[in-house]
């Protein structure tokens, strides 16, 4: 059986208690997007600032809980300073690693491993436990998503 | 008399089962209740020995099945207090039913302009159809609006029926459990030419309900809130109202009569149940309304009331002003529905933490997100009491609650 320890990692807490990059930025020059979780009500708004394809600043808003806040706060870390093409690399990564393929809804299979290329994601490999709690899965991916809507409208 | 719970707890199978290496604690029976072994046996018998299609076969056992089905629809009209079983259509759900009205009623009957007056504590499944008519006729959709104790303000209620065609309103909500006044918006509306539509999903399964002390025009509710299965759901209907409304869905079982020209409908409740009907659920719902019969609504009631105000005193006491819950406070204005906030824990992390302890509470915006709106939160921990609940129940849920402000204390 999975415990809470699994899920709600000390970096997670960290993340969630002092969320970091909260807040707004003006759009434009920011790109700004929402995304909603409709089974729970979570609402993000993501903003974020490029130079030429270099993403120079990325700000959180909006209310959730405790994974989808702190998933949304490491993402930020995770890309700022990094080129689009770097970040969509990890944003790959992230949801592989939040994938469940073939493991069991009980949560009695190992979560994926180093082997799934999911390695390099540093504080970010906190969320693994997550795809024991399928429910919550959406929670971690809500601020990746509005992200990649975000960046989508710099692209169209 | 008082409900003998641990009798009741050992009718529900489910009931016996462990989550976590822990004994459950259903508290979510305002998304959907457990099933006594009467309801699910009933379901298996049909099956397993008059199973046929209903309203073809000249057969022996496709009358016994047309029989057992037909047997259910009196077995619910005389649930609600209907004279006529032919005002009871089967739906998919309660939000079927409403939907049947928006669709067959309202467009029929409303046009540009005409209001349909709603209140602040309505479910989606008693906004989304009107808002919808509304895109496509041209009507308004307006608000009854809340008083700081989360009760209708129906201060200025001869103001808000202008121009209303038609008061929809629930007689419990589902997230606080408030009670509206529904008789007397259903008379208010009748004194402006107008009709009342009650959803009554969070009271038919908890309180006694009879539509003539209603006093609605329709009253819609579903099977798998009241110990019966999914897929099933109910409306009544005043019966001019029904024989008036076009059909809904076309198909079998709907018609009289169909030509190359045209159809002529069937009669009512049949005109409104196009297809072959969930007969199986049909069974499901009669044997669910035996079961609660044979309990006594009041009874119920009564244990829910007990227990509910229990729970306001036990959760007051060990949490005070660290646990919000909202809604009326006094028990006789409420259903047994808690909606919590537990200091600022996210509702989602409330309740995975409580399912370690095996506390089965519904986390989100219960669909209602106007009212959240209204209270000012995205989402809340509900824990919603039924017939099989008991005092047990309720200090599982606060050691887990106390757990949970362990866990998330900073």
């Amino acid at each position: 059986m999975p415990g809470l320890e699994d899920l709600y990692r000390e970096v997670i807490l960290d993340h969630y208690r002092n969320p970091r990059n909260r807040g707004e930025l003006e759009t434009p020059p920011a790109l700004a997007a929402e995304g909603f979780n409709p089974l729970c009500g979570d609402e993000v708004k993501v903003y974020v600032l490029l130079e030429g394809d270099r993403i120079t600043d990325v700000r959180i808003g909006g209310q959730g809980c405790s994974i989808s806040q702190s998933s949304a706060s490491m993402m930020t870390t995770a890309v700022i300073g990094r080129t689009v093409d770097e970040a969509r690399d990890t944003l790959r990564s992230f949801k592989q690693m939040m994938s469940i393929h073939e493991h069991g809804l009980e949560g009695e299979d190992a979560p994926p491993d180093e082997q799934t290329g999911t390695s390099g994601l540093g504080d970010l490999e906190a969320l693994r436990g997550v795809v024991k709690f399928p429910v919550r899965i959406k929670c971690a991916t809500l601020g990746w998503n509005t992200f990649d809507q975000a960046l989508g409208e710099a692209l169209s | 008399m008082n409900l003998d719970v641990a009798a009741i707890k050992a009718d529900f199978p489910l009931l016996g089962r462990e989550v976590h290496g822990t004994p459950i604690v259903y508290l979510d029976s305002g998304a959907t209740s457990q099933k006594p072994r009467a309801v699910l046996d009933a379901m298996d018998t049909y099956y397993e020995t008059i199973n046929a299609n209903v309203h073809r076969g000249a057969y022996h056992i496709a009358e016994l099945s047309t029989t057992a089905s037909e047997d259910a629809r009196r077995s619910v009209a005389r649930f609600i207090g209907a004279t006529d079983e032919h005002e009871v259509v089967f739906t998919k759900n309660a939000t079927e039913a409403i939907n049947l009205v928006a669709h067959s009623w309202g467009r029929t009957n409303l046009v540009e302009g005409d209001v349909v007056l709603l209140s602040l504590l309505e479910h989606h499944a008693n906004i989304v159809p009107w808002h919808q008519l509304a895109e496509e006729r041209g009507t308004e959709v307006r608000w009854i609006p809340l008083t700081d104790d989360g009760c209708l303000d129906l201060s200025d209620l001869d103001q808000l029926l202008e121009g209303v065609r038609l008061v929809a309103v629930t007689a419990v909500s589902n997230v606080t459990g408030a009670i509206p006044p529904v008789r007397q918006l259903a008379d208010a509306a009748h004194a402006v030419g107008a009709l009342c539509l009650v959803d009554a999903s969070q009271h038919v399964p908890h309180l006694a309900t009879d539509v003539a002390e209603l006093g609605c025009d329709f009253l819609a509710f579903t099977g798998h809130k009241m110990c019966g299965p999914t897929g099933i759901g109910v409306l009544w209907g005043r019966r001019e109202l029904l024989e008036a409304m076009p059909p809904f869905l076309g198909g079998g079982e709907m018609i009289l009569d169909v030509r190359q020209d045209g159809f002529t409908p069937n009669e009512v409740p049949w005109r409104f149940e196009a297809g072959t009907p969930p007969i199986t659920e049909m069974i499901g719902i009669g044997a669910a309304v035996d079961y609660l019969e044979g309990l006594g609504m009041d009874a119920i009631r009564k244990h829910e009331v007990s227990l509910t105000d229990y729970a306001l005193r036990t959760l007051g006491d060990r949490f005070g002003d660290d646990l919000l819950i909202h809604g009326p406070t006094d028990t006789a204005h409420r259903g047994g529905i808690l909606s919590m906030c537990l200091r600022d824990i996210h509702a989602h992390d409330l309740s995975q933490v409580l399912d370690q302890h095996g506390v089965c509470v519904r986390a989100g915006h219960h669909c209602a997100k106007p009212l959240m709106r209204e209270l000012g939160v995205t989402s809340t921990s509900r824990a919603s009491l039924y017939l099989y609940n008991d005092e047990s129940d309720i200090d599982a849920l606060a050691d887990a609650l106390a757990d949970a402000a362990q866990f998330f204390d900073f």
